[in-house]
């Protein structure tokens, strides 16, 4: 539902450290930021970068509904623990529509409700594209370039190796379970179902400590961990391309949080 | 490295590897695993070890490749030593330059997330460049010809192709010894004899060392070895060319079975020694009679001929084995077994494609057979063929597209698969799958305190079943206790009580050696004869298909391609090439002894081979 497809795009053609950096770079930005004006160009370019990527709709469609669910969800969130947010932001009171008790409307709450959206449509697609177009052995190698611990990349590595095999011997191991009579569906009380679910867990457990000593001992004997450095095999030398993209991402942090921050607050006043 | 030594015999030995006086004891056990183990390999040569399981052959692998003492701790005493090098002193790391080793589980031991990445695994840990690597890569996966699926994954690789992908990855380094821990133990028959001939080819073009561990000796053996070592209770009891050892009873007495041409000449009274060549099926010495004094060529006598003014050992002594065989062979009477006829479960028209694929690939097409009630039957063919995805059809893990599943006449489609499970058994592969207690009464009684029977009808029922499956003395054992045939038992005990009338087995006997797949079968067969359980068993095993089923159906891409006795299948040249199955040995041996009727020559075996186990 998120995994990688091939393309040509020039998103494809970057490296995936490139793209993880930037990736970074643009989160920073997003998440500092209030400044409307920032996150408006910076919602369009994160669409505009997904049609370049030429990124398949129908292949994303469900991740894409499940953010759109979430965001939905912690908008409305907001509203409800928070209702004077807004007021509290701009330090203005534009009453819209008069609510019951302290749930009023009020502009300053719709648009700082607003502002909270345009950062789901900075990050989502952001998200989808690093996700789609970095191939998964690809990631290991960018986040060992950009400082984490070789160690620890592989281990994502092979993470992302094994979901697919550990994800079809859950559902043998479940069916088997269930033809011994275990209740999984909402028909069997809450006490049953974390039975049934202990009787799955344990066989994939053990199963799975199998696999990691055969796992370990295969690494071991092909020289893993030997050295404080290895290379990657999937690894892509950075282009002129990468560097530039690179350079784009920290100018575009840094004259981003410039704008936001020159006037000293980090939210953008429409109110006064 | 030491070519400097000048010695050539010491130069020899500098590149081979040498094990003098070695024993070792694990750590976590109270005896010595290996014991005074003597034995040299020279560079080039190519050995197999050969043993049951527990005999030590594993072991010796581990400390081939280092895995002894530095993963698996222990103590040795005596010594090791690879190109002339003390190898306990070696790191794990240095002595994997030297010694390449493939492991039995090709999908555990697949690193990388595409197979070019797992073969450059070793190279990423050497910190070689990208570009270096890769093409290594490309030159050494054309050895082993993967080139073509570089960018694949594991999970879109055969077992067989993620087998060469584990060579490739230690042929790049440039290895002297290739160590190869049972390579046919997860393959299909197929795949299996090009893995032996790869490996061969390898040892021809590259001249490395390569030691085979198996225990299937006739897979083994489909391309000459130099040597075979047989390993009993941590000893070597012999090292021996493979004429010379085929010709003893060194195997029988270890309980590793000899290949099966060999013991339809020993039935046929052929003596066998080393002059008849016995190591292979093509070259064993057939037209000449028996070699005992080793001179006599005495042409061949066409079948009309008697001896009958000889006495009959005299005249076994003058005869080719090629006439005893087909002396033999007139002798047999065909066994006619009642042809089963309750039907107990008939599957009609039955499609399947599953949702996730993507162009609604049908994995299964229109597959039709009835199974009679004590029926023992094999499903065969390819990984991915659809036989699992048959037996989980039948089994209601997963819904039909189209055709119908009745049991005992009964339609099953709105049976869930609880209710399934109280006809229709199903025993999965690895029992450590399926095994969810850590006591053997409470992992059987399982099934049915789910049903909420009463606790002492549980009772009652678990005693039974334990007595039936030979667990009743190990009851109050835990599960971690028992030997993965003890654990198998179990998971069939667990299935068993609750009274299915069929049992599904997901390859019962992979990974066992000869004695163990012996008992195993032997426990089924029982349960079938004495209850009346009928069997469908999915297995890669021919011998099993052979000597323990009466049917088999053989299915390819989803199709039912044919539903006949095993002997039948396993001699139709153009079925074993569909299917990924393998020619039996049997049907050789009658074809080059002339035999008429090859085909009934290996039915008359099998019937014969029964009646010579169970009297």
């Amino acid at each position: 539902m998120l995994a990688y497809a091939e393309g040509k795009s020039f998103v494809h053609a970057l490296s995936g450290a490139t793209k993880f950096l930037f990736f970074l770079f643009w989160s920073v930005l997003a998440m500092m930021t209030y400044d409307t004006r920032v996150m408006l160009v910076m919602a369009a370019v994160s669409i505009l970068l997904f049609a370049v990527s030429r990124t398949r709709f129908e292949d994303v469609s469900f991740i894409f509904r499940l953010l759109l669910l979430f965001m939905a969800l912690n908008l409305l969130a907001i509203y409800l623990f928070a209702p004077e947010q807004g007021v509290a932001i701009y330090g203005t009171r534009h009453v819209i529509l008069q609510g019951i008790g302290r749930y009023t409307v009020t502009a300053e709450q719709l648009f700082y409700e607003a502002n909270v959206f345009l950062k789901y449509c900075i990050m989502a697609p952001a998200a989808i594209i690093l996700m789609v177009t970095t191939h998964p052995s690809e990631f290991a190698s960018s986040l060992n370039r950009i400082g984490v611990n070789y160690s620890v990349a592989y281990a994502i590595s092979l993470t992302l190796r094994y979901i697919p095999d550990v994800q079809r011997e859950f559902q043998d191991i479940s069916r088997s379970q269930q033809a011994r009579g275990i209740e999984l569906s909402r028909k069997a009380s809450l006490m049953k179902r974390l039975k049934g679910a202990s009787a799955i867990l344990m066989p994939l457990v053990f199963s799975s400590l199998e696999r990691i000593d055969v796992i370990s001992h295969a690494m071991e004997l092909r020289g893993f961990g030997k050295k404080k450095r290895r290379t990657w095999y999937s690894g892509r030398p950075f282009k002129v391309l990468d560097l530039i993209v690179m350079l784009v991402g920290a100018l575009l942090l840094v004259l981003g949080l410039w704008i936001t921050f020159r006037d000293g607050n980090r939210f953008f006043n429409p109110f006064v | 490295m030491n070519a400097a030594t000048g010695l050539e015999k010491t130069a020899d030995m500098v590149r081979g590897l040498e094990f003098l006086d070695f024993t070792f004891q694990y750590e976590s056990q109270s005896s010595p695993t290996l014991h005074h183990i003597n034995l040299a390999i020279r560079p080039g040569e190519k050995i197999l070890i050969a043993g049951p399981s527990g005999s030590g052959k594993s072991t010796v692998a581990h400390c081939i490749n280092g895995l002894v003492p530095h993963a698996f701790k222990g103590e040795c005493t005596g010594n090791y030593r690879v190109s002339g090098v003390d190898a306990l002193k070696l790191g794990i790391f240095d002595l994997s330059k030297r010694v390449g080793t493939v492991l039995q589980d090709p999908d555990g031991q697949f690193v990388g997330l595409t197979a070019g990445e797992d073969i450059a695994f070793v190279l990423e840990n050497d910190c070689i460049p990208t570009e270096e690597m890769k093409n290594r890569v490309n030159a050494v996966s054309s050895l082993v010809s993967i080139d073509n699926h570089l960018h694949k994954s594991p999970q879109d690789l055969s077992g067989g192709q993620k087998q060469r992908v584990s060579m490739a990855g230690v042929l790049i380094d440039d290895v002297d010894i290739l160590l190869f821990d049972e390579p046919l133990a997860n393959l299909d028959p197929e795949a299996g004899k090009h893995a032996i001939e790869l490996i061969d080819r390898l040892h021809r073009t590259t001249g490395k060392t390569i030691i085979l561990i198996e225990h299937r000796l006739e897979d083994a053996l489909f391309r000459s070895v130099d040597r075979i070592v047989v390993m009993d209770k941590g000893r070597i009891l012999a090292d021996l060319a493979p004429d010379i050892l085929l010709s003893s009873d060194i195997l029988a007495s270890v309980g590793i079975r000899e290949p099966l041409y060999l013991s339809a000449l020993k039935y046929a009274g052929v003596t066998i020694t080393p002059a008849l060549c016995p190591d292979h099926v093509d070259r064993i010495v057939l037209h000449r009679t028996a070699p005992g004094d080793g001179t006599a060529l005495v042409p061949d006598q066409s079948p009309g001929q008697t001896f009958s003014d000889q006495s009959p050992d005299q005249a076994a002594q003058e005869k080719s084995p090629a006439r005893l065989l087909r002396e033999w062979d007139v002798r047999q009477i065909p066994v006619i077994l009642p042809a089963p006829v309750t039907p107990l479960l008939s599957v009609s028209h039955l499609d399947f494609h599953y949702p996730q694929e993507p162009n609604r690939k049908k994995a299964v097409r229109d597959i039709s057979f009835c199974l009679h009630r004590g029926e023992c039957v094999s499903l065969v063919g390819r990984n991915g063929a659809g036989k699992s995805t048959l037996a989980k059809l039948i089994c209601g893990f997963e819904k039909p597209d189209g055709g119908s599943i009745a049991y005992d006449g009964r339609d099953l489609s709105r049976d869930s698969i609880k209710q399934r499970a109280e006809h229709i058994g199903y025993v999965m592969q690895n029992p450590n799958q399926m095994i969810s207690h850590s006591l053997i009464t409470d992992e059987v009684a399982f099934g049915l305190r789910t049903r909420q029977i009463l606790e002492n009808e549980v009772m009652t029922r678990v005693e039974d079943t334990l007595q039936v499956c030979g667990l009743h003395p190990f009851r109050h054992w835990p599960i971690s206790a028992l030997s993965f045939g003890q654990k198998k038992r179990v998971t069939i005990a667990s299935i068993l009580v609750l009274r299915p009338q069929l049992l599904i087995l997901d390859e019962p006997t992979a990974g066992q050696d000869y004695r163990h797949y012996t008992e195993i079968m032997e426990f089924l067969l029982g349960l079938n004869r004495n209850t009346g359980l009928s069997l469908l068993m999915i297995t890669h095993d021919m011998h099993l298909m052979l000597e323990y089923t009466t049917r088999a159906l053989v299915v390819a891409d989803g199709n039912l391609l044919a539903d006949d006795t095993p002997a039948n299948i396993l001699t139709d040249d153009d079925l074993i090439a569909a299917a990924s199955l393998k020619r039996t040995s049997l049907f050789d041996l009658a074809v080059r002894a002339g035999i008429p009727q090859p085909r009934d020559f290996v039915q008359h075996f099998i019937d014969y081979d029964r009646r010579m186990r169970r009297p």
